[in-house]
């Protein structure tokens, strides 16, 4: 029997092939999607295991937010320079030294741009000399306030070199300075994990860096030999007495550690998003194995009634079956797998091409042999399970294939739809309820997931009732021709197994669709909000969010831009990530008298005016989730200031473009990690022209190359191109799904052909001319397509619809297709 | 039963199937109920080749189907050796067919990606049973397909293939052996090759053969013919020839021509068929028709 099967199985390769298709596409992108992670994660790991080399003990202020989550960076608070003399008097530290090292070093580049790393951090530090981390490749290290050493990796992307003066934003407005050394790891490795790094003499990085002087980021410590590090770390901890609860002591080990851990957030949602599509395209994989081993089993009837009447039991006609599938998922997964690790080389060298040759993505080529074991493990694992899932439904009909069918001519039965149908009524109406339940009544993200699977399923199910109906009306278009009606009525000889194909398609499409409603939506809300809620003309803002930092700007040029001609108001706005209600958020703070001036934004409760230092404002829907009323209290920690409480000054309508909780500029000063303003609004008079203000406060702006001066339609614009971009890449993901949906109407159409060759013989014997059975078969390819086409874009246009209705509270107002 | 009890083995070990009473009603939509079987009972002894021959639609297929296990009779029950075929589960009826029953078809029914000799051994292998090489030399050389054991069915001709599946079929020692149009699709030559096969395997082999066909001169090789019409036993000859099968025939034609008024419209009924055969002596009755 054994034999017998894996026999067949060679004989069908052109099946296996087909059928194979989609398991080894699904394969790819898990198996891309987990090397890729696993070879970021193990180069983020080389390059923080590096940082701490030689450092056993490590002492750092306490850090009030954790932004790293919300893709933010995590501060803790600098550690006082004093802390080093303190230490210095513990017996077992063979040395004490005050480090300055904090992301948010910016090097204005030759074009006068800002120079990016593509996620690796941008260090300012303070110069320490050579050690283990830092070698001099040419130069020397900083001497005077107005010199800098800059590492191998700036100096490539940048150009500059020594003699060079060169831009440096930081806490601080832009800084010019001059190069005097540039050094690497090593006389090999330029940086760690492609990081850029400015090293300035220690009290000006203290000042650039950490806005105090007598401060140090973190302070390291070597034990002398023989004591370890744990054994140090409790010295210290006993030393710092009653101040202990001020400050982190970690080993050297643990720091490392826990730093790696931080940036793995990073990797690992590029990670989680691959394997969502993953996800999908296996799911749609799903359809078109099952749809596979349907026609194979239908096709295998009188084999399989023939080994009935042999004496094979029903056990041995499924094992049959599912062992075919077993061959297929193995032979499949490994091919997949292959073409995954191939992938996931492509997107390195893509990201290491984009990232101007940065040094996280260039070491990391050594593809790690365990991710390729353990993404194997898990693609066959994830391969068999489907495919054996999309296998059973075959192998159990084929079990009941009577005997007798070996001694005829098999025949096709038609079996009723009722049951399937009932089926998929109440699959959907549960998918649809969960769906609901997820939106409106903000339960978990699963459910939603689960119901978006279920829906799906549940449509697929109520497929074939419709397919006679739908296919028969498409067939009018085609019915003028013969080739074309019969092509229509092959399409709608099987219900089952038209529907099956056209669901394959149907998810790909219905993804694909609901994202572009969303996302469409988004974009005209926002533009709407922007035309509606905005009275401002002209915007400062960044280009992009970079490297995890946000772009902050002089707050003298909002006051110089009030004074220009022409300008009514303008309001700055500060922002960094906050805790609040146990959750990480973004936090504003712009004063409430510029704020009604260049927004449309209106109090539900309270009056906006109201906000001074220790109060907020929160919008309506923040309001109503946490039960809060004016005058209620609030906490809040920010990055510098700690746990605060807040009274709660005013509750606002929320938009697209106002919303979160609003703080005092005077508490988002002193309290927020950045200083200076991430943005301005600026409203112009009625009579004035705007392009002339803009030119105006373009030249203000020439010192802060990060930030630049737009108009409404520019903001409108590049909001949507934002999500356009972003859109795009989900495309491009879901194609994936779409491609494998393709290759499921193909294979239907191949083998419900090779199924059917006496049948075309005969209508070729009867006339039908070569190039009319072709015709005929594109007719029955083309009403499968469109079926599930018109299937995906109705069911996603509903789901995007839903979606969007139900994040109405969250300033999506607009329902948009495209 | 317990006095009779040697005389009754004898009996049951002489026959190998037994029907008795068997009906086998299609389709009861629109009142147009169609008998395929109507009261069938006849027994086929061990070691013996019977025909059943019939017109087309006369349930011949449907009666071996029914006998076989490989379909469900609507009333009456099926023997085989001392099991009791009728109502038997799936489990019971897989392993009916793996142990009492083989097969032979008209399309031959090889699995054309296996070669003669694994087509040969695939029912023991299904069984998970290993092959007397005594038995399976013997059968081979029987067959005379030796030197073809290497072949793929394509590569082996219409009455190669056929002797194949009679080899597969032997290979098992079955209780039984249906046979159903095996010379179908064959032409004369290969047709007397293999019909001379399923006779040798009676004579030296004690094995019994049940074969269905409508070709008499195919029929004219079994031990005894049971002839077979709209469902119903009509007539049995023994020691037949092609002529006394073509005079049979003819004689049962003119039966059903006279009869076929008064038939046609209700076929339901299980009256006359079986009483008009016995009623006219065959032509060239000889003492070996027997009535049924």
């Amino acid at each position: 029997m054994l034999r017998a099967t894996l026999k067949s199985l060679l004989a069908r390769k052109l099946r296996l092939v087909l059928s194979g298709f989609a398991v080894v596409l699904g394969v790819m992108a898990v198996a891309g999607a987990l090397i890729l992670g696993d070879t970021l994660n193990s180069s983020v790991g080389k390059l923080f295991s590096g940082v701490y080399e030689g450092t056993d003990v490590v002492v750092t202020g306490k850090t009030f937010v954790d932004a790293s989550s919300e893709g933010g960076v995590s501060t803790s608070q600098p550690v006082p320079a004093n802390l080093i003399t303190q230490l210095q008097t513990l017996p077992d530290a063979a040395a004490v030294q005050g480090v300055v090292a904090e992301d948010g070093a910016r090097v204005v580049g030759k074009d006068n741009k800002i120079i990016t790393s593509n996620g690796p951090p941008r260090l300012g530090l303070n110069w320490t000399g050579e050690n283990k981390q830092t070698h001099l490749r040419r130069g020397r290290g900083p001497q005077s306030d107005n010199e800098v050493a800059i590492n191998v990796p700036l100096a490539e992307q940048s150009g500059f070199t020594i003699g060079d003066r060169i831009n440096v934003l930081t806490k601080e407005p832009k800084q010019a300075l001059r190069v005097v050394g540039i050094y690497g790891v090593d006389a090999h490795q330029g940086s760690l994990g492609g990081e850029t790094s400015v090293s300035f003499t220690e009290e000006t990085a203290q000042h650039l860096m950490l806005g105090k002087i007598d401060a140090f980021s973190r302070v390291k410590l070597k034990a002398k030999s023989g004591v370890s590090q744990g054994q140090l770390r409790n010295e210290v901890k006993t030393k710092l007495g009653n101040n202990r609860d001020d400050f982190v002591v970690k080993t050297g080990v643990a720091a490392s550690k826990e730093n790696a851990d931080q940036l793995q957030s990073f990797v690992s949602v590029v990670k989680n998003v691959l394997l969502g599509f993953a996800a999908v395209a296996l799911f749609v994989g799903v359809f078109l194995i099952l749809n596979t081993f349907s026609i194979l089993v239908a096709q295998r009837t009188r084999e399989l009634a023939l080994f009935r009447a042999m004496g094979a039991g029903r056990g041995q006609v499924i094992r049959s079956v599912m062992l075919e599938a077993m061959a297929v998922g193995i032979i499949a997964s490994t091919l997949g797998l292959a073409a995954g690790v191939g992938i996931a080389k492509l997107l390195l060298e893509v990201l290491g091409s984009q990232s101007d040759g940065s040094e996280l993505f260039k070491g990391s080529f050594a593809v790690p042999v365990s991710a390729v074991i353990a993404s194997y493990v898990v693609g066959v694992i994830v391969t068999l399970i489907v495919t054996l899932i999309a296998a059973l439904i075959p192998a159990l009909r084929a079990s009941r294939i009577p005997p007798v069918a070996a001694l005829r001519e098999a025949t096709v039965t038609a079996r009723p739809l009722t049951k399937v149908t009932i089926a998929g009524v109440a699959a959907t109406a549960l998918g649809l309820a969960g769906i609901l339940l997820a939106l409106f009544a903000n339960a978990s993200v699963v459910l939603l997931l689960l119901g978006v699977l279920l829906s799906f399923i549940g449509v697929a199910m109520l497929t074939p009732a419709i397919t006679r109906p739908v296919v028969g009306v498409m067939g009018w278009a085609l019915s003028w021709s013969l080739p074309g009606k019969l092509g229509q009525r092959n399409a709608a000889r099987n219900p089952r197994r038209t529907a099956i194909t056209a669901s394959a398609l149907m998810i790909g499409l219905a993804l694909v669709t609901g994202v572009s409603v969303i996302a469409s939506s988004l974009t005209a809300s926002i533009e709407k909000s922007v035309e509606r809620d905005i009275k401002a003309s002209l915007f400062i803002a960044g280009d992009s969010f970079g490297g995890g930092s946000l772009v902050t700007f002089d707050a003298q040029v909002v006051d110089q831009v009030k004074q220009l001609p022409g300008v009514s108001d303008a309001a700055a706005y500060y922002g960094d990530f906050a805790k609040l209600e146990g959750r990480v958020q973004f936090v504003t703070a712009v004063d409430p008298s510029d704020l009604t001036k260049v927004t449309d934004v209106s109090a539900t409760q309270g009056r906006l005016g109201d906000l001074k230092a220790g109060s907020v404002l929160i919008d309506d829907s923040f309001a109503k989730s946490n039960k809060l009323k004016v005058g209620n209290k609030l906490d809040i920690t920010t990055t510098n200031g700690g746990l605060k409480s807040f009274a709660v000054a005013a509750i606002y309508k929320r938009t697209v473009i106002s919303q979160g909780p609003i703080m005092s500029v005077a508490d988002a000063k002193t309290d927020f990690g950045r200083p200076g303003p991430i943005q301005a609004l600026i409203a112009v008079d009625k009579d004035a022209s705007v392009d002339a203000v803009k030119k105006r406060v373009a030249k203000l702006l020439a010192d802060n190359p990060e930030v630049s001066v737009q108009s409404q339609e520019e903001i409108s614009k590049r909001a949507a191109t934002q999500v356009n971009q972003f859109v795009l890449v989900l495309y491009v993901l879901l194609g994936l799904a779409i491609v494998i949906a393709v290759l499921g109407i193909i294979n239907t159409l191949a083998l419900s052909i090779l199924e059917r060759t006496r049948e075309l013989g005969l209508l070729r014997a009867v006339g039908l001319s070569r190039a009319k059975t072709r015709r005929m078969i594109t007719a029955e390819s083309i009403v499968i397509s469109v079926f599930g086409a018109l299937l995906g874009i109705v069911v996603g246009c509903g789901l995007g619809a839903l979606i969007v209705t139900a994040l109405k509270d969250q300033g999506l107002q607009v329902l948009a297709f495209p | 039963m317990t006095s009779q009890t040697s005389a009754s083995d004898t009996e049951t070990s002489a026959i190998a199937v037994r029907a008795v009473d068997l009906w086998k009603i299609y389709g009861e939509v629109e009142h147009t109920t169609v008998n395929a079987l109507a009261g069938v009972s006849a027994k086929f002894e061990r070691g013996h080749f019977t025909a059943i021959m019939g017109p087309s639609g006369s349930g011949k297929s449907t009666l071996m189907h029914c006998l076989a296990g490989l379909d469900q009779a609507t009333k009456g029950d099926v023997w085989i050796g001392n099991s009791k075929v009728s109502g038997l589960s799936d489990r019971g009826l897989t392993k009916l067919r793996r142990e009492k029953v083989g097969f032979v078809f008209q399309q031959f029914n090889l699995l054309p990606t296996l070669n003669a000799q694994e087509n040969i051994l695939l029912p023991l292998e299904i069984a998970g049973q290993k092959a007397d090489p005594e038995w399976l030399d013997r059968v081979i050389t029987t067959v005379g397909l030796a030197d073809r054991l290497k072949h793929r069915p394509a590569e082996l001709s219409g009455g190669q293939q056929q002797r194949v599946a009679c080899a597969r079929a032997l290979v098992s020692r079955p209780e039984v052996i249906f046979a159903d149009e095996p010379t179908g699709n064959l032409d004369s030559r290969s047709s007397s090759e293999v019909l001379g096969f399923l006779r040798q395997s009676v004579k030296e082999f004690g094995q019994t053969i049940i074969m269905v066909t409508h070709d008499p001169r195919a029929a004219s090789y079994a031990d005894r013919i049971i002839f077979l019409s709209d469902g119903k036993v009509t007539a049995e000859l023994l020691n037949p020839t092609e002529e006394l099968v073509f005079d049979q025939m003819k004689h049962l034609d003119r039966v059903a021509e006279s009869d076929g008024v008064a038939d046609s419209d209700d076929v339901t009924e299980s009256d006359s068929a079986a009483d008009s055969a016995s009623e006219l002596p065959a032509p060239n009755a000889t003492p070996a028709v027997k009535e049924a």
